[in-house]
């Protein structure tokens, strides 16, 4: 028998239908959906005289246009509120399960998918939200799709796609001490560029890759579409199983150890061929941050912004385009840039393991006073979890307070806008121009760097403390 | 529902040579509030086209009266970012038809398509040379013709064929949709899902 890939092994058990000279016809387990990428498919299907055809793998949450605060008021903005609205309605419609505000397992798609054990390995998953991509670390197929896609799913449970190329990504050795998951993503990105990896779809390997928990893998495959990937995955090992067994919606009992054995079969055999192939050495990641308008231009903490001096044509427009709008200077050191604002949150590290670092962190310090901290957690399990194990007070101590879930800051859709012309060092995954509000400045970096910048309000190295 | 037919079309162009122009340009999130696909041209490239008091800004090219015409031509890395379908939809709402570029986006590129627009995927080489036409004579006519797969840059007299996969390029032909071509393969799945 042929060789294969993980992901050949999960793409081929799930075409239903291959088209001649076209798209494959891919069979979909599980369904995200949110409020922002839903309401058109579901006005398309209505237009049709349909119903969702398998609402049972449908799971709803409201995530983009909430607010963070005062949760159990209505939603101030108009537009953001019939929107969740439309979501609520459309659910009840079609017999979805949605959890709402009001819900105990309300949160971020991309966070409760996983932590409900929705999530499994050897799964198709899509979501209209290229961060679906997080879902990989489970070592399933998981991408973001349009809504004309969401629509399809919704008539069918199956999109037309081709499929894509085959891409891995190795990482070896040991990480460096404060060195996350999140700086392995934005050194990669940094490494092979903000479209690096479109039309492959990734798989990472390696002994950094294997050492991490399930909340970091989430962030590194949560990053893998900044490289223009499809998504990222991760073959599932004993981490995974032990993060999926007993969650709310694994499987239990013969069940599981049924799926076990399914599981323990999802790997990449050992002579199957990638369409490309980058290897990288742990020991030379450092804390990353970002100094321009795209995910791509990133350099470890000690470094300096390129000079750009390489660069011609609309390569250099793009470079200068970029840095004027950030307001830096090329070839400065970006430690000791002014930070106004910072952000803990988001479908890349709004889970407990990121609340757990950046509290470690800023133990027994203090928040400095020209800084604007948001803390948001993934949630409303991770905040449960953030009060259960006292990070909160740990939080309260330093002069930080925490918010309700929801995606914040990451996207400027909701009502935490950061200022035009503000820098914000931020743990979410986008440093576009306009991203966290219009003319905001964001600095993409890990947990530990967003507290270093939090306590000091400059952007600083969390291993010189 | 169906899309528009796509069969041949010649036009001025609309060029915007910068790269990774993510979707973010194309439409910010905070106007993707909608619960209906329509308006979203107006918003197209916001933060770019009007300035900060709502009025335009004249150094857009989409307020240069220089410039017009149903193709949109992009620098690399076109659409990279969210998966919003928005961004293809106020680009054809804006009135585009095709958008060239010499790399696109993956998910961006099916979402073109799956909205009537054509994608057309040049080497950087022809993508230089359209922005120079352009640029020495905003008049310049191109025709992208999607039954050979060719696009013409008629004034330089250059003409490349670009790729679309067969089923797509009918689709466009024709204004087929999926969703009707997925809904027509239920035994299928049913069959699929028991198996």
């Amino acid at each position: 028998m042929e060789p294969k890939t993980l992901f050949d092994k999960i793409w081929d058990a799930h075409v239903v239908k291959q088209v001649k000279d076209g798209p494959d016809v891919l069979y979909i387990d599980r369904h995200f959906i949110h409020e922002v990428t839903s309401p058109v498919a579901f006005l398309g299907l209505k237009n049709r005289g349909m119903k969702v055809f398998r609402p049972q793998n449908t799971i709803a949450t409201p995530d983009h246009n909430v607010p963070t605060l005062q949760q159990h008021l209505p939603i101030k903005e108009e537009l953001s509120r019939v929107q969740v609205e439309a979501l609520k309605q459309n659910c009840a419609a079609n017999n979805i399960q949605m959890y709402g505000l009001d819900h105990k397992y309300h949160g971020i798609v991309h966070i409760i998918g996983p932590e409900l054990g929705v999530t499994q390995p050897g799964m198709t998953i899509v979501c209209g939200d290229s961060h679906t991509s997080t879902h990989g670390a489970f070592g399933s197929i998981a991408f973001g799709i349009g809504t004309s896609e969401v629509e399809m799913v919704f008539a069918s449970q199956c999109i037309l796609q081709p499929k894509p190329k085959k891409m891995r990504i190795s990482v070896d050795g040991v990480l460096g001490k404060d060195v996350t998951a999140k700086d392995i993503a934005l050194y990669v990105i940094a490494q092979i560029s903000a479209s690096g990896g479109t039309g492959y779809f990734v798989e990472f390997a390696g002994s950094a890759i294997r050492s991490l928990s399930m909340e970091g893998r989430m962030t590194l495959c949560n990053m893998s579409i900044e490289c223009g990937a499809r998504g990222g995955m991760i073959a599932p090992d004993e981490t995974t199983f032990a993060y999926v067994k007993g969650r709310e919606f694994a499987p239990k009992g013969e069940e599981w150890d049924q799926k076990l054995v399914l599981w323990k079969l999802l790997k990449s055999d050992d002579d199957a061929a990638f369409d490309a192939e980058f290897h990288f050495d742990a020991a030379n990641i450092e804390p990353m941050i970002t100094y321009g308008t795209n995910p791509g231009m990133g350099i470890g903490v000690s470094g300096s912004i390129p000079t750009g001096k390489d660069l011609t044509g609309s390569d250099l427009i793009t470079f200068k385009k970029s840095l004027e709008y950030m307001g830096l200077n090329p070839g400065d050191k970006i430690k000791g840039k002014k930070v106004d604002y910072v952000f803990i949150g988001s479908c890349t590290n709004g889970r407990i393991e990121d609340f757990r670092l950046f509290a470690e962190f800023v133990k027994g310090k203090q928040k400095a006073e020209s800084v604007t901290a948001w803390i948001v957690p993934g949630s409303k399990l991770v905040e449960q979890q953030i009060r259960e194990e006292g990070i909160v007070e740990i939080l309260e101590a330093a002069g930080f307070a925490l918010r309700q879930p929801g995606c914040s800051a990451c996207l400027a859709m909701n009502e935490d806008k950061i200022p035009e012309g503000k820098y914000a060092v931020s743990t979410s995954n986008r440093n576009f121009e306009g991203r966290q509000g219009p003319g905001a400045r964001t600095m993409l970096a890990s947990p530990l760097m967003v507290a270093a910048a939090a306590v000091t309000g400059v952007v600083s190295d969390p291993r010189d403390f | 529902m169906s899309i528009e037919k796509f069969q041949k079309l010649v036009s001025t162009v609309v060029p915007l040579p910068i790269e990774n122009v993510d979707t973010d340009q194309i439409i910010p999130a905070r106007f993707l509030k909608a619960v209906e696909r329509k308006g979203f041209g107006d918003n197209l490239f916001r933060d770019w086209r009007y300035k900060k008091d709502g009025t335009p800004n004249p150094d857009f090219v989409l307020n240069n009266p220089r410039f017009s015409g149903q193709i949109l031509v992009g620098g690399k890395n076109f659409g990279s970012g969210s998966s919003r379908e928005h961004a293809a939809w106020a680009i054809y709402d804006a009135g585009f038809r095709v958008v060239v570029s010499s790399f696109f986006a993956d998910i961006f590129k099916s979402n073109v398509l799956n909205c009537g627009l054509l994608p057309v995927q040049v080497s950087d080489e022809f993508l230089t040379g359209i922005f120079e036409t352009v640029e020495a004579d905003p008049s310049a006519q191109f025709e992208v013709d999607l039954t050979s797969q060719t696009i013409t840059n008629i004034k330089a007299g250059a003409s490349v064929k670009f790729d679309i996969n067969s089923y797509k390029k009918e689709c466009l032909l024709n204004g087929y949709d999926d969703i009707d071509f997925l809904i027509s393969l239920n035994e299928e799945i049913v069959a699929f899902e028991k198996a």
